[in-house]
């Protein structure tokens, strides 16, 4: 994914408070257990179970989930798409802590 | 707002707060000036010549260094400090916006009060107010000490049971500022912040009449699991027959800039994942897991709460 960055991924999960359901690698807090935890996303086989684990759709479903994967519990959030880039490439590459 | 560690102590943004900033940089000023006369007494009775030794030992220096000098400074230092801060104290106008904002564990009740002081509005965790006018906060609480503190707009002050304690603040123009709870007060007391929102007057009065025009909260699917789920034995909703006391007031919740008292944004996944689960966010709080929930009713809740403006 050209130009995302990780490190604005970070920033931009603690902004819109994915932690509040999810337990993100290197996000002290919240860690949410509504959600799936997100530790090791680049070993995860598929994406909430249905989709093909592949940078563009993680990016398309983190931003809009419900366009992607209607009926999930996962709802739209509020990131530009270039965000939700910079939050895949996040949990690509956070190491579990 | 969301980081109690990032809140600014020393970037006043009103009248009160910067009378409180100025007077902690004179004292920042002085200390570093005393250390530094210290240092060098203690540089001279180590290294210094025999001369400067004998005149450091003497009776006179001990007379105007160890007397005189703090007597004089800190006297000065005390009348400057209480007249520098003293619109603090000083009687606000009585036409002034009030508002009690009461301490719970671990919460805040926001209550727009009327000249007479009796609440008109009721809300939570969030107070809004016309930028440059002062307004005056009533802050009580409802169980153990809790301390009111939002360092841009005003000092800090705690809310003891029992007693109602007056504080002043203001903000000079529009903004946001964040609060934080200042005195522990048990379990997730970290997890207790405070969102202002300033406004221009216009906008202030504008969203003021909004929410008191609002009273066409018609049945729906929403709010009908929402009292069946029992939200509404906690949670009040004016307008409706949700009308819990023991929580926050969600009247307006869906306006607000955070949820969980200041502490996470207010977006649908947030609100989704607090009523799911509120104890992984902020463990400890009064609101128990709603996990037998489906996903279709966390949405159909969060999409209700979220209506509430």
């Amino acid at each position: 994914m050209p130009q995302a960055s990780a490190a604005r991924g970070k920033a931009v999960i603690e902004r819109a408070g994915c932690g509040a359901c999810h337990i993100v690698p290197g996000i002290r807090w919240p860690q949410g257990r509504s959600g799936p935890a997100l530790t090791g996303f680049g070993d995860q086989g598929l994406i909430a179970g249905r989709l093909s684990n592949r940078p563009d759709l993680l990016a398309a479903f983190v931003r809009d989930a419900p366009a992607v994967l209607p009926g999930t519990t996962m709802p739209a959030m509020p990131v530009s798409e270039a965000e939700a880039r910079d939050i895949a490439a996040y949990l690509y590459t956070a190491e579990t802590r | 707002m969301l980081n109690a560690a990032a809140i600014p102590v020393l970037d006043p943004a009103g009248p009160y707060a910067g009378s409180i900033a100025k007077l902690s940089w004179i004292l920042i000023a002085m200390a570093i000036a005393v250390l530094g006369i210290v240092i060098a007494a203690l540089w001279i009775a180590l290294f210094g010549k025999e001369g400067l030794k004998a005149r450091l030992g003497g009776t006179s220096a001990i007379w105007i260094g160890g007397i005189a000098f703090p007597v004089v400074v800190l006297s000065l230092l005390l009348v400057y400090g209480l007249s520098l801060t003293r619109n603090l104290t000083a009687p606000v106008p009585a036409d002034a916006m009030r508002v009690r904002i009461t301490g719970e564990m671990w919460w805040w009740r926001v209550a727009y009060l009327d000249r007479h002081g009796r609440p008109v509005m009721l809300d939570a965790n969030e107070l809004h107010i016309p930028a440059g006018r002062p307004v005056v906060l009533e802050l009580e609480s409802n169980d153990v000490i809790h301390s009111f503190w939002v360092p841009r707009l005003s000092g800090k002050l705690d809310m003891v049971p029992g007693r109602r304690n007056i504080l002043p603040i203001q903000a000079d123009g529009p903004g946001v500022f964040a609060g934080q709870c200042a005195e522990y007060c048990g379990g997730p007391h970290a997890l207790m912040g405070f969102v202002v929102v300033a406004h221009e007057p216009t906008a202030f009065e504008a969203l003021m009449a909004a929410r008191r025009a609002r009273r066409d909260r018609a049945a729906s699917p929403g709010s009908m699991l929402f009292r069946s789920s029992g939200c509404a034995a906690c949670h009040r909703i004016a307008g409706t027959d949700a009308n819990g006391t023991a929580g926050p007031d969600l009247s307006h919740a869906g306006s607000r800039r955070s949820i969980g008292a200041g502490i996470l944004p207010n977006n649908r996944g947030t609100m989704t994942g607090w009523i799911g689960d509120s104890q992984s966010i902020k463990p400890g709080n009064r609101m128990p897991p709603y996990k037998m929930l489906s996903a279709a009713e966390l949405e159909m809740l969060a999409v209700y709460v979220e209506a509430q403006k």
